[in-house]
């Protein structure tokens, strides 16, 4: 500990970029390895693998919660994805997949909800909210506007002057 | 008086609409099934006790049936185990099990040793049918009707006030019955 913190201001400029550089480069590849950890499955095709890849992370596990079955060791993570490949090599689509998953275990599946008729104040809050915000200061900055007599001069008591 | 409308009003339906949340929120994080109202998924699965059957959907149809998913890696299978015990006994509906990735020797055995409440007993060794019932925490019971239809759904062990509460007076009177 101590001897690589004294070490490291003597490295030469160079050591200490490539280092960095390569710091940068496993931290990019860390979430994959990650996956590949719990997660061995190789799709045929490259965009099958990427098709699997977007699922499999978009799809809760039911046991866990707050991971994706892509990321989960637990077993019904990996029967999960074992169906998500099943049918993708099928040839289903990823919306085939989605219902499938939504018909068994609810919209709670799914980390990101769909649009629908439930969960439309979901995703209309966030607007209807920022423009209430937007209203709200619009008429604070009106009113302060109101404040200062038209000719919006500098104040005369500036003691720069 | 009139700044602290706004602010104070804007508090309260905040408060109000997190109140209805937390009310309505899942209790322990439980799920509501999808099958409620919808028809039990199909099944054929070799039978525990006796391998060369199948316990399958289609024999069930039009009777009552609960539907236990459990496994002998499961703790609160084994605490819910006397509770299964006691369905049978009462001799009200049939119980149907299906033993969930395990091993079906030690399946068998644990069978013997703790009596076995099931009428039949499939065998869902892939987790395929599992997750055609949307099951992900064993154990979690179902309560299926003479259509095929899945009326009530238990996550987590099948207690006497569950039994009581939300089985049996779903069922028919068993007079009726017998």
């Amino acid at each position: 500990m101590d001897r690589r913190i004294l070490q490291s201001p003597h490295k030469p400029p160079a050591a200490a970029l490539l280092g960095l550089l390569a710091a940068g480069a496993l931290a990019l590849l860390a979430p994959q390895h990650a996956a590949w950890g719990v997660d061995p499955t190789q799709m045929p095709t490259p965009e099958l693998q990427a098709r699997y890849s977007g699922l499999t992370h978009e799809l809760r596990c039911m046991q866990c919660q707050n991971e994706a079955i892509a990321d989960s060791p637990v077993d019904l993570a990996a029967d999960l994805r074992r169906e998500v490949r099943d049918m993708l090599l099928a040839g289903k689509s990823d919306d085939d997949v989605r219902d499938f998953m939504t018909a068994r275990y609810g919209d709670f599946i799914l980390f990101r909800p769909r649009f629908a008729p439930r969960t439309a104040w979901l995703w209309l809050a966030p607007g209807v909210l920022l423009l209430i915000g937007a209203f709200v200061s619009w008429r604070i900055v009106r009113a302060r506007i109101a404040l200062v007599p038209g000719d919006n001069q500098p104040l005369e008591e500036d003691p720069g002057r | 008086m009139n700044r602290f409308a706004l602010p104070v009003g804007v508090f309260m339906l905040l408060a109000v609409v997190l109140a209805i949340g937390i009310k309505h929120s899942p209790e322990k994080g439980l799920i509501k099934s999808p099958l409620l109202g919808k028809p039990a998924p199909q099944f054929s699965l070799p039978n525990l006790t006796d391998p060369a059957r199948v316990v399958s959907s289609a024999d069930l149809k039009g009777r009552w049936y609960l539907f236990n998913v459990w496994g002998t890696w499961c703790g609160e299978c084994r605490a819910e185990h006397e509770m299964l015990l006691e369905v049978r006994r009462a001799a009200v509906v049939p119980l149907v099990g299906m033993d969930w990735k395990d091993d079906d020797a030690q399946a068998l055995s644990w069978l013997a040793q703790l009596g076995n409440p099931y009428d039949a007993v499939a065998v869902d060794r892939s987790g395929r049918t599992a997750i055609d019932w949307g099951v992900y925490a064993a154990p979690e019971t179902f309560l299926v009707n003479p259509q095929g239809i899945v009326v009530f759904k238990q996550v987590g062990a099948l207690t006497p006030e569950v039994w009581m509460r939300d089985i049996l007076p779903r069922l028919p009177r068993v007079a009726g019955k017998t």
